[in-house]
């Protein structure tokens, strides 16, 4: 299934203009306030109606189609539970508002969002985090070919993000429709993307693989540098018998964590941001990192700042890093240069790792 | 306790009063509804005509009102020779005063109703559209049970109204006993003669306590769907 959309809207003195491809799986669309990427979403669902161009879920053209039919899944950046309705009774509504298609069953979704417990309860007993959890399971039992979420994390605090985090991570892997996940939060992207698509004042600038627009230096500009870097997608392996830490391999080599709470064999994902990065020219020793990469340069990009971001390629893997323009040329930094990248230990924060 | 027992014409009024009162609120409620919702919902040419006309009757004196019923729907009137066809008769009759009374409370009705619609958030109904509800079933399923604490005020406002309605009815209906003398019109007619003090006594207890029946009555349904 995919989502194909090429469309303009005009929005109080604003343009909305975009154009992508949403295969199934996650796609991240990533931009400041104001960038219009509600606007997308609220198109794809048929909320709000589109001026010029045209939406297709499916293979199936959306014009002119009412929302109720559209069989897209939202779920909003506030719960919006039907207050009248248990939390049961609201899961069931959705069901019952009859897509002939049957959706995921009814013990699936509870199992998978943990809502057995909440059944009973109507939404005012529902904490935040809950609420958002039983609207994720409603959308998703309303048998939808397209998931919509628009920052469905926004309203919860960073305790509850990371709680809710590893559910989004479950859907992502279990389901096979396309999910257009609206974020400006960097870190949400980089564990839920399969792909990203960068807004910019109503246009779409850059979409792609979370590898590729990660770490492509002409990103940087509109991710901004902090969320600029790499998303390795890796195996766990048994610890490393000296150290006895963690070890995770990716396509180009391995990496020594302090802490994985991924069995052995389990996939992970891991973020480097650009600036976790130090470059070496020759292999450093007596330092205390323990990861230190050895690859090639493969791409410039000079900012407006003091900084140069550096891709470099390890095996089959990009990567990002962020160094001044004077240690550039200090260090005479060139293409098809060979680096070794030291990764600080601050990198692999707990809560940049997912599955 | 004999000045509490009713005379059989003020038992008439009295069971007559709670059947004009409650058949004209089961006949306005649900056009009521449809009228809200259009009013609260729908932009349209003459929308500001409808909501005029809906409130006319709370404005107009109601001698007017039952003037203009019986203008439109006495057996000389406007629609006389249509009721007469399917052997209908309004002016003078029971059922004319039913008509009587839902128009009076109908504005009130509408009030109530459109508040509560116009108070519902729209992103529920977003939500609602986007998990597959078709406007049909968005109403009956959300909207219906959401404003039904309204719809409950405005029967509950409009009972009370129709209950107590006395210049559209006796105008349209005139008062005739066993026929279209409701309590009210029992009490006008019982202060025409002297020596009744007892009787209107006991007409007004009556009344009063239909009235605070009927508002407890609706508080504690409402209370009920507060809770759930």
């Amino acid at each position: 299934m995919t989502v194909t959309l090429d469309i303009q809207m005009r929005r109080r003195g604003f343009l909305l203009d975009v154009k992508f491809n949403a295969p199934a799986g996650v796609s991240v669309i990533f931009g400041p306030s104001g960038s219009g990427k509600t606007t997308l979403l609220r198109a794809v669902a048929g909320l709000d109606l589109v001026d010029h161009g045209h939406i297709s879920i499916d293979h199936v053209d959306m014009a002119g189609v009412a929302p109720h039919r559209r069989a897209v899944g939202y779920v909003f950046q506030e719960p919006r539970l039907l207050p009248h309705l248990t939390v049961l009774g609201n899961l069931k509504f959705a069901q019952k508002m009859g897509r002939l298609v049957s959706g995921q069953s009814f013990d699936d979704v509870t199992d998978l969002l943990e809502l057995r417990a909440l059944l009973q309860r109507y939404p005012v007993a529902l904490s935040g985090g809950e609420a958002q959890r039983v609207a994720l399971g409603r959308a998703l039992l309303s048998a939808p070919k397209c998931l919509c979420l628009d920052e469905p994390l926004s309203a919860l605090d960073q305790d509850l993000k990371q709680r809710i985090l590893p559910y989004l991570e479950r859907l992502r892997d279990q389901t096979k429709i396309p999910i257009l996940y609206v974020t400006h939060d960097a870190a949400e992207m980089a564990r839920l993307a399969d792909h990203i698509v960068l807004m910019r004042a109503g246009k779409s600038v850059l979409s792609g693989p979370v590898s590729e627009v990660l770490t492509d230096p002409a990103a940087v500009p509109f991710l901004g540098i902090r969320a600029a870097g790499t998303v390795i997608l890796g195996c766990v392996e048994s610890p490393d018998p000296t150290t006895g830490l963690a070890v995770m391999s990716f396509a180009g080599g391995r990496l020594i964590l302090p802490e994985l709470v991924q069995p052995i064999g389990h996939k992970v994902r891991i973020r480097i941001a650009a600036q976790d990065i130090v470059l070496a020219n020759k292999m450093p020793n007596g330092l205390s990192a323990l990861n230190i990469l050895q690859g090639v340069i493969s791409d410039f990009h000079h900012g407006q700042g003091p900084g140069v971001m550096v891709q470099f390629k390890v095996g089959e893997t990009f990567f990002l890093a962020r160094v001044t323009q004077y240690s550039a040329v200090q260090m005479g930094l060139a293409l098809g240069q060979t680096v070794f990248a030291i990764v600080k230990a601050s990198a692999f924060d707990p809560a940049g790792i997912g599955s | 306790m004999s000045w509490l027992s009713l005379s059989p014409v003020e038992f008439q009024a009295l069971t007559l009063s709670l059947w004009v009162a409650g058949v004209s609120v089961l006949v306005s409620l649900p056009v009521a509804t449809a009228v809200a919702y259009v009013l609260a919902r729908c932009q349209f040419w003459g929308h500001s005509l409808l909501n005029a006309l809906v409130h006319l009757p709370l404005v107009l004196p109601p001698v007017v009102t039952g003037y203009l019923l019986l203008l439109a729907f006495g057996r000389h009137g406007v629609f006389g020779p249509v009721l007469e066809i399917f052997g209908l008769q309004l002016a003078f009759t029971s059922a004319g005063a039913a008509l009587a009374a839902a128009v009076m409370a109908f504005p009130l009705i509408v009030r109530a109703i459109r508040l509560s619609i116009e108070s519902l958030d729209p992103k529920l109904e977003e939500a609602a559209r986007t998990l597959g509800a078709s406007p049909v079933k968005l109403f009956v399923f959300v909207i219906l049970p959401l404003i039904f604490p309204g719809i409950l005020a405005g029967a509950v406002v409009g009972f009370a109204k129709a209950l107590g309605e006395f210049g559209a009815t006796i105008t349209f209906v005139s008062n005739i006993p066993g026929e279209t003398q409701t309590i009210a019109s029992a009490i006008y007619a019982l202060l025409q003669v002297p020596g009744q003090e007892v009787a209107v006594a006991r007409m007004i207890g009556f009344s009063i306590l239909l009235s605070f029946g009927a508002l407890l009555l609706s508080e504690i349904l409402a209370r009920r769907m507060v809770r759930r």
